[in-house]
């Protein structure tokens, strides 16, 4: 399966981890493991750097990359202000962007979103842009200069699913960066859907951290981004109205 | 008792305090070593004693440890003077139907360890307790879980230990003293002092890899995980607020309400590794939020304390307990007892039980052993490039 590149740096999973939520650093650590990520995500605001024994270790430990996150924020200053934060602490110009609206749904700020987004891209970052399920947002957020961008399926924490099927699938035609379906995943069907819809690769937290056996399901979603992907580049068959014989005695059509 | 020995703990938590107190009560000779005793995770623990509701999917390991220690409980306090002990339940809330379902497939797994929880209706949740919000989703309630307030709890064992004859040193130790052949014997203060020990206890919580001395071998990996905490207290025409301890899941995050007998009553607590040491204005935003959703007068109440405090976090969420091995063997003269997360009161009288039991060369059984302070040397060395 080909593999993924964002900003020109090659990844061999299309799955991409979040770290929030996991009961124990021993039982993120395996989960991780066990989803084969080659790239994480976490929140500055809530992990610090500088402490030992921390996440960071098991990240580098496992030979993990980084993509620093800004949860929590709510306006593009706070964003920007974390963003410079991650850059400094972890020494990449990565940076998944999270403005978010409120507390309530987590939903993206769009007009803060663009700004932030803009102001960063001019700062020298490589904006991941965590965004609403909009083809016209996704579309103006690359424009500003995004190397990615990471369209919900559903807000944050629920495990809904994917809840707009089609504007996903719009975004992903139409984007010429990476697009990485962002939060709202429950389980492994969402993410192969996911990829049947034409994203590059999926993020995911919650459904993984907060699971009963987190391992077995981060196992499952590994499986089921592979099989989203075979699936899109498959070429499926064309969906019909009446029944198709496997076999049929027409044979091949002799075209 | 086999031989009186003279046993040095490094920390004056609540852990550090149970050891000495139980070496003392089995006539050894103690010293106690804080240069501000019981200031730390102590002076933030709410206090609950809740082995069922704080049980966790895959944890099921460390249920033999709080299981024990919340059955020591009642034999550990005899003899001490008040500690706000009481026995009367938890009532366990979940705020909307996500909640509820979440705490009923934990339930679930609870009911499976054997743990004791009980499925009420809303309306005998509030007949147990007519403070909770009228808009809950469900509730349980955990009858094995009882509380204890920790500050009590220190101040009794610190007055214990005082009575018989225990010393203790107001001062930061620097390291443990390591002979020649390698054992442990005794304590460096921060002003070069030594005290000879027969048994060093190091149980001094974030600060126990900071001591010189530690084999090399022996990684310690503690982190620190902060915990904002808040006091207030309920105004005369509003007691009891709730009577019960009330734990509850408001939209997917928890909290707590702990009352205590002199009419305060305790929210808790945020779990952060922001690196922050101060109380954070959004968690007391948030445990205020979230605690009024499940009683609704606590709008009414007088905020009296905002504290936060670090937890030592372990890579399992388990202790590092018991002695450590080195060349195949145990080291003499030192134990290990830390990494107590959140669980530090609680395991409290089996850390005691366990420390003096291997300082008298008694058998400890096996399950209570597993969580030694050296389980993560050998894997954190193998796995490092």
């Amino acid at each position: 399966m080909e593999e993924l590149v964002i900003d020109s740096v090659t990844l061999g999973s299309r799955l991409i981890m979040g770290t929030g939520g996991a009961p124990s650093l021993d039982g993120l650590g395996a989960a991780l493991l066990a989803s084969g990520t080659e790239l994480t995500t976490v929140a500055m605001r809530r992990y610090s750097p500088d402490t030992g024994a921390s996440l960071f270790e098991l990240l580098e430990r496992h030979g993990i990359r980084i993509l620093p996150n800004t949860a929590g924020c709510f306006t593009a200053r706070e964003a920007v202000l974390t963003a410079e934060l991650g850059r400094e602490a972890l020494e990449t110009d990565w940076v998944k962007l999270e403005v978010i609206a409120d507390e309530e749904t987590l939903l993206p700020d769009a007009a803060e979103l663009l700004e932030a987004t803009e102001q960063l891209a001019g700062r020298g970052f490589k904006v991941f842009a965590y965004t609403n399920d909009d083809p016209v947002l996704a579309r103006r957020l690359e424009l500003l200069g995004a190397v990615a961008v990471m369209p919900l399926g559903a807000p944050i924490g629920t495990g809904l699913g994917i809840l707009n099927p089609h504007n996903i699938e719009l975004i992903a035609s139409r984007a010429s960066v990476p697009v990485v379906l962002d939060a709202g995943i429950g389980t492994a069907s969402d993410a192969a859907l996911a990829m049947e819809l034409g994203c590059d690769a999926v993020l995911l937290a919650t459904a993984v951290t907060r699971a009963q056996d987190p391992v077995r399901m981060a196992q499952a979603f590994k499986h089921a981004v592979i099989a989203g992907r075979l699936a899109a580049t498959g070429g499926r068959i064309p969906k019909r109205r009446h029944a198709l014989a496997s076999s049929s005695f027409a044979g091949r059509p002799d075209l | 008792m086999a031989v009186r020995k003279h046993v040095a703990v490094i920390g004056a938590g609540v852990v550090g305090l149970g050891i000495a107190y139980e070496a003392l009560r089995r006539g050894h000779q103690v010293t106690v070593v804080d240069p501000s005793p019981a200031a730390g995770a102590t002076f933030a623990a709410a206090g609950m004693l809740a082995p069922v509701s704080e049980h966790y999917y895959q944890e099921e390991q460390l249920l033999a440890l709080t299981t024990e220690s919340a059955r020591l409980y009642p034999a550990f306090l005899q003899g001490l003077g008040p500690t706000g002990h009481q026995t009367n339940g938890t009532l366990v809330a979940g705020f909307d139907a996500g909640d509820r379902l979440a705490l009923e497939e934990l339930r679930r797994a609870q009911l499976a360890q054997g743990l004791q929880v009980q499925q009420l209706t809303s309306r005998e949740a509030r007949r147990l307790e007519p403070g909770l919000s009228p808009a809950l989703a469900g509730a349980f309630l955990a009858s094995g879980d009882h509380q204890i307030d920790p500050r009590a709890l220190a101040a009794a064992l610190l007055a214990a230990l005082a009575e018989g004859g225990a010393a203790l040193v107001r001062r930061r130790a620097t390291a443990v003293v390591r002979l020649p052949t390698g054992e442990v014997s005794g304590v460096v203060l921060d002003d070069g002092t030594r005290i000879a020990a027969d048994e060093t206890v190091v149980a001094n919580a974030l600060a126990a890899p900071e001591l010189d001395g530690l084999p090399e071998s022996v990684r310690l990996p503690l982190r620190p995980v902060y915990g904002d905490i808040l006091r207030l207290r309920v105004p005369p025409a509003l007691r009891p607020l709730v009577q019960l301890t009330v734990r509850g899941l408001v939209r997917g995050l928890p909290v707590y309400l702990v009352p205590r007998e002199d009419g305060t009553v305790v929210i808790g607590a945020t779990s952060r590794e922001d690196g922050s040491d101060a109380p954070s204005a959004g968690g007391v935003y948030q445990l205020l939020r979230d605690a009024q959703a499940l009683v609704p007068a606590v709008s009414e109440l007088q905020l009296e304390e905002a504290t936060c405090r670090a937890r030592p976090g372990t890579p399992d969420n388990a202790p590092l307990l018991g002695r450590i091995t080195v060349g195949g063997a145990d080291l003499p003269g030192l134990l290990v007892a830390t990494g107590f997360f959140r669980h530090g009161v609680l395991l409290t009288p089996v850390a005691a039980r366990i420390c003096a039991d291997l300082i008298d060369g008694m058998t400890v059984p096996a399950e209570l052993l597993q969580f030694r302070p050296d389980r993560f040397s050998n894997s954190m060395e193998g796995s490092q490039r």
